[in-house]
């Protein structure tokens, strides 16, 4: 984690990879409780593992590691289920079944769909990110390629990337 | 969309955080905040006019005391709910610590007062411009606070807002204590510690929906 705060992707990648093991059965054993599928855990590990990338300012090497993931995975499943609750009792019940029907068949796959959702952000933000993340520029190129300085691209992709996890939340709800 | 997809967009060029982010924008808010209190009290209420006085600036020094003390406690405590899991590690007795001495100061000195004075102790002259001042002029702290707890990501947020309004509500009193010309205990234990739990609670109240992430 130490690792990864200052910016060493191979650790940051590492960290995420174990971490979002540990969500998923984190995840899928509280969702099997209240008979959700796996597409809605793989859901909740996506959302956990942008919310912690995104926040992972926030962890205080001083304290002790665990509680803060399990802070955030667990305010991430509350959110979720605050959610659904009202759109749950929106859905007709055959439609319901229907959808669940679906996510068994998806197996581990979120129902995301990440350049989707890119589309819905501002433009600056949406060129920021599909050149660093996805396209794998570096910084000084995407901001050549962006029209926009490297502070700028660095503000886009994090501002980006917070937008994101709301468009995620938010589409989760419908 | 893969995880392994996400995961591997998020590690491409990680840029290196600033760990020290969440304790500088809480300073950078308090001083702010105090700032504009003092400000806001300065100009649209003035200065007191009786500073002169001994008895005057002995007042405004315990008023200061306790508003300090109130807002030094529960910056401490924010700085750790501001963060995920927070809420655990931390009992937030000692931020009531400010209250209960204010109290037991005013109980103290309303039992070596005659009886007959407690009515002007407890209630001042200015008892109803205290009330609306503090909260008044604490707005504008409470959403700078609330700024830099936007910076973090709080996972309680009802205590996150709670605090949040503590420290706004102490930030306010601060200002108030320069203009205010009420000098006894029992009115500062009422009315800038029942204004400041009112800052609390609304604080509390609209956490939820402010520090949402």
């Amino acid at each position: 984690m130490l690792a990864s705060q200052d910016g060493d992707a191979a650790a940051h990648r590492v960290l995420l990879e174990r971490l979002s093991r540990h969500l998923r059965a984190y995840y899928k054993g509280k969702l099997a409780r209240i008979g959700r599928g796996p597409t809605e855990a793989e859901d909740l590990v996506q959302e956990a593992v942008l919310a912690i990338h995104i926040q992972r300012h926030t962890y205080d090497p001083n304290e002790p590691f665990t509680p803060w993931v399990h802070a955030i995975a667990r305010y991430k499943l509350i959110d979720f289920l605050r959610r659904n609750r009202a759109s749950v009792a929106d859905v007709p019940i055959d439609e319901a079944n229907e959808v669940t029907a679906n996510d068994d068949h998806l197996n581990a796959e979120s129902s995301f769909d990440l350049r989707r959702l890119l589309k819905l952000l501002p433009k600056k933000m949406q060129c920021a990110i599909v050149a660093v993340k996805l396209d794998g520029l570096s910084v000084a190129e995407a901001a050549r390629r962006c029209r926009t300085s490297e502070s700028g691209v660095k503000v886009n992709i994090h501002r980006g990337l917070k937008a994101l996890a709301a468009l995620i939340a938010q589409r989760a709800q419908t | 969309m893969k995880t392994d997809e996400l995961i591997t967009a998020l590690s491409v060029n990680v840029e290196p955080v600033n760990r020290r982010l969440v304790n500088r924008s809480l300073g950078i808010a308090l001083a702010t905040g105090i700032a504009v209190a003092i400000g806001m009290t300065l100009v649209a209420l003035g200065l007191r006019v009786d500073l002169a006085t001994p008895r005057a600036v002995i007042f405004l020094f315990l008023k200061l005391v306790f508003a300090i003390g109130t807002v030094g406690a529960a910056a401490v405590y924010l700085a750790r709910l501001a963060r995920p899991g927070g809420e655990q590690r931390i009992s937030p007795g000692l931020a009531a610590l400010p209250f209960v001495a204010i109290l037991l100061l005013a109980a103290v000195s309303l039992g070596q007062a005659p009886s007959s004075h407690w009515d002007m102790m407890v209630m001042g002259d200015q008892w109803l411009e205290c009330l609306i001042s503090i909260p008044i002029i604490a707005i504008v702290p409470f959403a700078v606070v609330i700024w830099a707890v936007r910076q973090a990501a709080p996972t309680n947020l009802v205590r996150a807002g709670a605090f949040s309004g503590l420290v706004a509500g102490g930030m306010s009193a601060m200002g108030y204590a320069l203009h205010c010309t009420d000098d006894s205990l029992p009115f500062v234990a009422l009315w800038y510690g029942g204004t400041i739990v009112l800052c609390t609670l609304a604080g509390a109240m609209l956490g939820p929906r402010l520090l949402r992430w």
